[in-house]
């Protein structure tokens, strides 16, 4: 049994009377000691899938129209929402992008990683305390017994993520989710965190959903990798087989897009055109505007997730046609 | 060998933080502490570095949106640090600047023609609004757009179109030297990649000089000519992309390329 398996997930924004589907029955699955990467352009519903299993769309405009999402062997969506609430920042956390915006700014950050000590184990002031020090020095936050009084704008953007990964570890949880964990930060910093999230996984054995829009930074740090494209994984395989072997016209076009820092390239050979609106439905596969190897069936049929090879999944009528 | 279209020499910006108080002391903060460089005609010169480098300040300095503490800016000729306001307008043509966010430089009342018709009567380049709307149009073919799209405001424009609209009002007015503030930071990677082509296309085709800062190691390298990596405000290294990329000769340059994610060879 998968530590989270998540079957025909669907999500849509509720706008006008109208129900847009966002996240288009998507399946996949994490095993304790794995890190799944989401990667995807922005409005692919990588992120909104990341909230969808943390439980945090209620008092939004998303709803969930569809499938399941099952952790430790139990539905999450028909818990309770006390249950619930107890398995969040216990056995379940995420790390987002601005942790700016997810620390309170009032507060000492040390107070703020106690709270979450305290309100899931029952633990002393002092031994609160002690777990904060150590939690700090495990995340290599310098100075850990000056940096609690600390407060979040007085840390840079590195220890704040720090900070943030601290207090989402507070309570070693099986699943860590981090959204973009690195993105707003500089890359030698970014190198830092994304080490620090492997060995911290090493350590604790937990599974890891790391979520990005960043190819190379989920090709270093996952072990499976899923291509979102317009609510869909497209393509999913472990990180050596996709990308020795990529099969998706899209995830090719991704590749394609970033420009190399290791050789000289003359022109990008960049994917024509851009994602619908969310309004705009797309008859077959959602991909086939602007790909690159569309044919008649594309257009008329959306293609069904299929195995490509052992372990490497794929939903596309025409895989690797740039080969033929 | 022609003189350098930009020469800078020991550039220095200081900012004051805070307001200070009755007990507390205002202190200075050296965001650029002595920088000199050229750029010669129809060169790309990539400035990279981190947040807090002090790059775009150098981009701002050069476009008169900050004040320097000292140094000069020899264009054309003309140290462009120690003119007037006044002196200067007849030179604002000739440097352009492409920002991060193109929307917030639109004005939102505005429609597209309304928006790429203003530097043209500012600068005299056309007569009547005839004559303008023929260049808008061609220009915006230039960038990869319907000309239809005059009619339309900013907002009925992804990110991607508004940058192309951002480049458009650029090179309307036909710039010597463009200064390039982290153009396609904003964007998804495919539309990235398109608004990297175009800018590298335009850049060839009017071999307009060019500034381009960025934190991407990988968009610098793609665009560049020569690369300066700059740190805490002074350039650490500076010299041909493949010289930089192939046998970096500081630490700090070290560092930072070690410190980007490895992507997989690109397939075929």
């Amino acid at each position: 049994m998968a530590l989270l398996e998540v079957r025909d997930l669907g999500l849509a924004i509720a706008a006008g009377g109208r129900l847009l589907p966002v996240v288009r029955g998507i399946s996949f699955a994490v095993e304790e000691n794995e890190t799944l990467g989401i990667v995807g352009e922005s409005g692919c519903g990588k992120s909104l899938t990341a909230l969808a299993i943390m439980g945090l769309l209620e008092d939004t405009a998303i709803r969930i129209t569809g499938g399941s999402i099952r952790f430790e062997g139990r539905e999450l969506l028909t818990m309770a929402p006390a249950e619930r609430r107890a398995l969040m920042g216990n056995r379940m956390a995420i790390v987002f992008q601005e942790p700016m915006t997810s620390l309170n700014p009032v507060y000492r950050v040390g107070d703020q990683i106690v709270e979450v000590l305290r309100q899931h184990r029952d633990l002393s002031t002092s031994e609160a305390r002690e777990r904060t020090l150590r939690l700090l020095e495990m995340v290599q936050v310098p100075e850990p017994e000056q940096r609690v009084h600390s407060y979040p704008h007085q840390l840079s953007g590195g220890q704040r993520q720090r900070v943030m990964i601290a207090m989402a570890i507070a309570c070693d949880p099986r699943l860590l989710i981090a959204d973009e964990p690195t993105t707003a930060l500089d890359v030698t910093v970014q190198k830092e965190i994304l080490e620090l999230l492997q060995d911290l996984q090493k350590r604790m054995g937990s599974a890891i959903v790391l979520i990005s829009h960043d190819l190379g930074v989920i090709a270093e740090t996952c072990d499976r990798v899923a291509v979102m494209y317009r609510g869909t994984i497209v393509e999913e395989a472990t990180a050596g087989e996709l990308f020795a072997n990529v099969a998706h016209p899209y995830t090719r076009g991704l590749l394609a897009s970033i420009p190399p820092a290791d050789r000289d390239v003359e022109w990008l050979e960049a994917i024509p055109g851009r994602v619908p609106a969310v309004d705009q439905e797309i008859p077959g596969c959602a991909f086939h505007p602007r790909c690159p190897f569309v044919r008649d069936l594309c257009r008329t049929a959306r293609p069904e997730g299929r195995d490509f090879a052992p372990g490497h999944s794929i939903r596309c009528h025409f895989p690797r046609e740039w080969r033929t | 060998m022609t003189a350098p279209l930009l020469q800078l020499r020991d550039l220095r910006v200081h900012f004051r933080t805070g307001r200070g108080g009755l007990f507390r002391r205002r202190r200075i903060l050296e965001a650029v502490g002595g920088v000199s460089f050229d750029i010669h005609r129809g060169e790309v010169l990539g400035l990279v570095g981190e947040s807090g480098s002090g790059k775009s300040t150098i981009g701002r300095t050069l476009t008169r949106l900050e004040r320097p503490t000292g140094g000069e800016a020899i264009f054309e000729g003309t140290d462009i640090l120690a003119l007037t306001a006044r002196a200067f307008r007849p030179l604002r043509r000739r440097i352009q600047m492409i920002f991060q966010d193109p929307f917030a430089s639109l004005n939102p009342r505005l429609t597209i023609e309304q928006t790429l018709a203003e530097p043209l009567f500012i600068h005299r380049l056309a007569r009547d609004r005839s004559e303008a709307r023929d260049m808008i149009a061609e220009t915006l073919e230039l960038v990869g757009m319907d000309p239809d799209a005059m009619k339309r405001h900013p907002h009925e424009f992804s990110g991607g179109q508004r940058q192309r609209i951002g480049i458009a009002r650029v090179m309307i007015v036909k710039p010597r030297l463009v200064i390039a503030d982290e153009p396609v930071s904003a964007l998804d990677v495919s539309i990235q990649a398109q608004v990297l082509n175009l800018i590298k296309k335009l850049q060839r085709e009017s071999g307009v000089s060019m500034l381009f800062i960025s934190h991407d190691l990988g968009v610098v390298r793609y665009i560049s000519d020569r690369i300066a990596v700059m740190r805490r405000g002074k350039i650490v290294e500076i010299g041909d992309r493949n010289r930089i990329f192939d046998s970096p000769r500081h630490d700090y340059t070290r560092r930072l390329l070690a410190s980007i994610p490895r992507l997989p060879p690109a397939p075929n």
